[in-house]
């Protein structure tokens, strides 16, 4: 019965040589179809003896699972030849760019805000935002600068039209110191405020903008030092700038609404500042006639108070030499601070 | 303050360089803002006379000079001044020397040189080749008595620095080098010499008492007449140089004297024309309708707020701050009249400000000038007039009327050590007081030590306890203060998960493409008629025109935004701004965060011209329109809805404008810009803007579950035709009143127009998703839901079911 072992090899051949699955199933009816060759064999085994007609038709049911192995595989490979064919057909060119609508971007200056928030943020210091157009009173007086004081001409002041209640002129506030009162008179110790915002100087040229950012800082409870000021900013600096190695130096210096005055310094260890002190807030502890206007008593409660330009910190922290690319609204300003 | 460091050091003089000099009073509080050397580096310039002076054979313009410079040395010197003369000693760079060159590291080096086949052994300067002034008119003309051969820095002391502190309004004491030695002592230790004042007898008999002195002002008037003195004497070198150095002109040998004496010892004085008073000098306040022209020229109204000197004619000076023009010395007076004055701060302080000029005496008495060096100041400069210029001194009168109290202030240690948070050894702080001159007793000891201070009479910012805290911590040196970790409860903080905050806005928008800038909060009044309409709130002094009103708008300056970038060639531009605006509003009263009648909302405004996405491959490129800004209003108010109904704005585009309301109450205006406002800021396209109040913003309802239906949905969709005027929204509204509770929602999806639509009239699709909690609905209910929203919609809108 070498036939059946010849059906089988003439399957195998036949089935590889078939590239479409349709022809495939048709040629595979020439085989094990109702007129298949392998069927026509099995039908004739009738003619032999009992004992020949179960050894051929064992051999014929093995040709018929081999040829239907051989069937099953080349199906598989038809179907995954038709599987590359259509991926090769699809493929995209990746390269292209991606679609649909960008991002836009925080203002350096407000990305240095939102640091600052973040970073006080985490020791515990609310954050407090006031009006602009402010009172004699919360700019000046309660901040121990009464009318014609020499302290005054620091700060060259805007007035606007109107005036507040106690009948002297409205300003735009020079600092953001008036939110110390605000805030402290409205709230219990321990005070933990950061206000930072918007602060007006008449003052224009390369390195003054008349409308300019400041961040307050307040601190008052029983026991807040000197010392504990020069520890918090010297911290903050570091954590601002991510490095340890700024050096940061407190020098005396007068505002009226603290004493001891201290104007602070920093200094790079690296990059094109290095070596170099930059004046970077003036700080200080609270005057007691200042803790008296926010309604504490300065025998129970001390603490400090500083303030510091955002645009400053700004220019340092992303390299910015002029301070006046912050307000001219250049897109390709900008759109670098994403 | 300027001056220069050697003169400095004549009172006292710290072993330590001048760098060194300059960091300790940085660190003590006098920032040392410049210190300039007064001549640049240059050496081998000696002191030359020229002995001859001939005709250099080659060359018209030049001379062949004969030129001693010392020690038997004579040189033969080529030099092309046109002021060279035999006689003249002019500065001589011998061989060898180096001169300023273009730069610090490039100097010139004087070498032997032949010029026009004459030998040159040197060359002789001009002050600019030695850098000490532009005048190259011609050499330098040294003192005739200066000595040859001596070196020229030494004879012209240009080894000076001159310092320049930024001094802060509480340290009046510091104006002077007096008041700079007294601080470097006290901070070194380094003993101080200040210039010796001697009595100068009185050798004249004439008499011009004082008459009345106004106490409330003036606390101390001391004067003295000097007889015939000789007013145009040349004031010494010496003294000019100092002058000069410390950055004031030399006038006259009088006002030179009066202003050295200012500069030493920091007491202002004022010389009259004693042949121009009229009767004796006196001071009171001003009467209104009185006037006085002011040495600089300046005619002044006076009033009752400025302090006055007065002779029987009537004002003749403002007290403490500018003498008058009638009475003043010049090179032709003879007789003088001296003032010494002391006047209190109150009088003084603002009133330059008030007329808009400043000097040096009123600087000085509006922070608080020495009361107790007027007989010393008058003294030193009666000296230094008889000195310099002769004359007959008269007897000091000095009266005395109300004079500053200096009432001791108490300082506990224990305060001190709590504030400054160091525990300073009570022997430090009295070491501190000692060397600051501070008069003090010690009480008690411990925990209750305490010092009992009187400040001395220079220092007007010492009244209280905090006051000398600040001196124990600035002389002990802040540099040597421990910076603390705080200690401090550790209280867990968070923001409300119902609240975001402005920064939570800015990420949102500029998520969406928009970025942020920051414009001025004052702006052209113009901008504020076009984009605000309200009558807005002037500024009294701006820094220019158009800066000259609080904005009401954020619109305007987004606008600006656009304008200047369009100029810059980026055709797409997408920005916001968030900020506070401007109104008066007589409702508003004083509160923790408001000032009376005035309202000052943040705002966040935005705009976007251009193509709705950046240009790109694969899609049609589309102008931004309506509908892209007001879904970013949307985004930005989820998960809050917002009704958006047709409205006017002044800057806005009458039929492509909406107003926006959150929770009934109307949060601002989103539209297109107005097409005469486009014209007038010339712009190729109008943008699409939006601005806000962000207030309602910031509060969002906190999530609660809904129950999830495992039920299906399922939807059915209305199309209708309507009239063109009758708004999506009064549909939805009419729909969304009647609907049963298991519709879910009711959406628009489709707007059509065109084929198949008659003229003035709209198709509109809607889209129904109903679903139940409880049971699946038959079709049968979903079509009756379908149907009776059909029939409101005809009802009430003459809608017709699309075909």
């Amino acid at each position: 019965m070498s036939d059946v072992d010849d059906i089988v090899t003439s399957a195998v051949e036949a089935f590889g040589r078939i590239a479409d699955p349709d022809e495939l199933e048709r040629v595979k009816a020439q085989f094990l179809g109702k007129a298949g060759s392998l069927t026509a064999m099995l039908k004739s085994l009738g003619k032999l003896a009992p004992e020949e007609r179960r050894e051929a038709g064992g051999r014929i049911n093995a040709a018929k699972d081999r040829i239907e192995a051989a069937l099953l595989q080349r199906r598989e490979v038809l179907a995954g030849a038709a599987l590359d064919a259509r991926l090769a057909e699809e493929a995209l060119d990746v390269t292209l760019p991606g679609r649909g609508q960008g991002l836009g971007g925080i203002h350096p200056v407000v990305r240095t805000w939102q640091r600052i928030e973040s970073i006080f943020g985490s020791i515990g210091f609310d954050i407090a935002d006031g009006p602009e157009i402010e009172t004699d009173w919360y700019n000046f007086t309660a901040l121990n600068n009464p009318e014609n004081h020499p302290a005054r001409s620091m700060q060259d002041t805007f007035y606007v039209e109107g005036a507040d209640t106690a009948g002297l002129p409205l300003l735009l506030r020079t600092h953001t110191s008036p939110m110390q009162v605000r805030y402290a008179c409205n709230h219990r110790p321990p005070i933990k405020v950061i206000a930072p915002g918007r602060t007006y100087r008449v003052d224009s040229d390369a390195t003054h903008s008349p409308m300019f950012h400041q961040v307050e800082g307040l601190w008052i409870d029983e026991n807040v030092s000197f010392a504990d000021l020069k520890g918090v900013y010297t911290d903050f600096l570091r954590r601002f700038f991510e490095t340890d190695e700024l050096q940061v130096r407190f020098r005396p210096s007068y505002f009226p609404f603290t004493e001891p005055s201290a104007e602070i310094d920093m200094m790079f260890a690296s990059g094109p500042q290095k070596g170099r002190w930059l004046e970077i807030s003036g700080a200080g502890q609270v005057h007691p006639t200042v803790v008296r206007n926010f309604g504490l008593d300065p025998e129970r409660y001390i603490g400090f108070a500083f303030g510091s330009g955002l645009e400053r910190l700004s220019m340092l922290r992303y390299g910015i030499d002029d301070l006046r690319l912050f307000f001219d609204g250049d897109l390709s300003f900008l759109k670098q601070f994403r | 303050m300027q001056f220069s460091e050697h003169w400095l050091r004549t009172f006292v003089d710290p072993s330590m360089n001048s760098e060194e000099l300059a960091h300790l009073l940085t660190m003590s509080g006098l920032e040392v803002e410049s210190r300039d050397p007064v001549a640049p580096e240059f050496s081998g310039v000696v002191v030359g006379e020229v002995l001859s002076v001939a005709r250099h054979p080659n060359a018209d313009r030049l001379n062949v000079c004969e030129v001693d410079v010392g020690a038997g040395t004579h040189l033969k010197i080529v030099c092309g001044a046109p002021n060279v003369a035999a006689g003249m000693k002019v500065p001589c760079a011998r061989i060898g020397a180096t001169l300023p060159g273009e730069s610090a590291d490039k100097p010139i080096v004087i070498k032997a040189a032949k010029m026009r086949g004459e030998e040159s052994q040197g060359m002789l300067c001009s002050a600019r080749e030695l850098g000490l002034s532009e005048d190259h008119a011609g050499l330098l003309a040294l003192d005739v008595s200066a000595e040859v051969g001596r070196d020229v820095r030494d004879l012209l002391d240009l080894d000076d620095h001159i310092f320049n502190l930024k001094l802060t309004p509480n340290r009046a004491d510091c104006l002077s080098l007096l008041g700079v030695a007294r601080e470097v002592a006290a901070l070194t230790g380094a003993p101080i010499n200040p210039p010796e004042i001697a009595t100068v007898p009185a050798t004249n008999d004439a008499k011009r008492p004082l008459a009345g002195i106004e106490a409330n002002g003036c606390g101390r008037f001391t004067g003295r007449l000097i007889g015939n003195v000789n007013a145009k004497a040349a004031t010494p070198e010496w003294m000019k140089q100092r002058l000069v150095r410390a950055g004031l002109r030399s006038i006259s040998a009088l006002v030179d004297v009066t202003n050295y004496v200012m500069l030493e010892l920091g007491r202002p004085l004022h010389v009259y024309d004693l042949d121009k008073l009229s009767g004796g000098i006196g001071v009171r306040f001003g009467l209104k309708g009185e006037r006085l022209k002011l040495l600089n020229d300046q005619l002044i109204e006076l009033d009752d707020t400025v302090l006055c000197i007065i002779d029987d004619s009537g004002p003749i000076g403002l007290a403490g701050i500018m003498g008058g023009d009638s009475t003043k010395a010049d090179l032709d007076t003879r007789n003088i009249y001296l003032e010494s004055a002391f006047f209190h701060p109150d009088v003084i302080a603002g009133r330059t400000r008030k007329f808009n000029f400043s000097s040096d005496a009123a600087h000085r008495f509006e922070r608080g000038v020495d009361f107790e060096n007027n007989v010393p100041g008058i003294e030193r400069a009666t000296r230094l007039i008889m000195d310099i210029c002769g004359g007959e001194p008269g007897a000091i009168e000095d009266r005395v009327t109300a004079l500053p109290k200096r009432p001791s202030a108490t300082m506990r240690v224990a305060r001190a050590r709590k504030v400054i948070g160091v525990a300073i050894e009570a022997s430090e702080m009295a070491g501190i007081f000692t060397r600051l001159n501070f008069g003090f007793v010690q009480q008690g000891s411990g925990y209750a030590a305490s010092f009992l201070v009187t400040p001395p009479s220079y220092r007007f910012d010492i009244a209280i306890e905090e006051d000398l805290i600040e001196e124990v911590a600035r002389v002990h040196g802040f540099e040597r203060i421990p910076a603390n970790p705080p200690l401090a409860p550790a209280v867990m903080r968070s923001q409300s998960e119902a609240h975001r905050n402005a920064h939570d806005l800015r990420r949102l928008i500029a998520a969406r493409e928009f970025t942020e800038v920051i414009n001025y909060s004052f702006i052209d009044e113009g901008w504020e008629k076009d984009f605000s309409g309200n009558d807005p709130i002037r500024v009294h002094n701006p820094i220019a025109e158009q800066y000259s009103v609080m904005r009401g708008s954020l619109l305007g300056s987004l606008v600006a935004n656009l304008r200047y970038n369009l100029n810059r060639k980026h055709d797409r531009v997408r920005v916001f701004e968030l900020a506070r605006v401007y109104f008066r509003d007589a409702a508003t009263v004083d509160g923790p965060l408001s000032v009376a009648g005035l309202r000052q909302p943040v705002r966040l405004a935005a705009l976007a011209y251009g193509s709705a996405i950046e240009e790109q491959w694969g899609g049609e490129t589309r102008q931004v329109d309506f509908f892209d800004l007001k879904s970013d209003v949307e985004a930005l108010l989820a998960p809050g809805v917002a009704r958006f109904e047709a409205a006017t704005h002044i800057a806005m585009h009458p039929g492509r404008s909406a107003a926006i309301f959150l929770d009934g109450l109307r949060i601002g205006f989103v539209g297109e810009l107005h097409p005469r406002l486009q014209q007038k800021y010339e712009l190729p396209r109008p943008p699409m803007i939006f601005e806000l109040d962000i207030e309602p913003l910031l509060l969002r309802a906190l999530p609660q579950y809904q129950l999830v239906s495992r039920f299906p949905t399922m939807t059915r969709d209305i199309s209708i035709l309507v009239a063109e005027g009758v708004p999506a929204q009064a549909m939805l509204d009419a729909m969304n009143k009647a609907r049963p509770a298991f519709v879910k929602d009711i959406g628009l999806f489709d707007l059509y127009r065109g084929k198949g639509v008659a003229e003035g009239e709209k198709s509109l699709a809607f889209r129904v998703v109903i679903q139940d909690t409880a049971r699946t609905l038959t079709d049968q209910e979903a079509d009756a839901i379908k149907a009776g929203l059909l029939q409101i919609l005809e009802a009430q809108f003459g809608a017709k079911l699309r075909a």
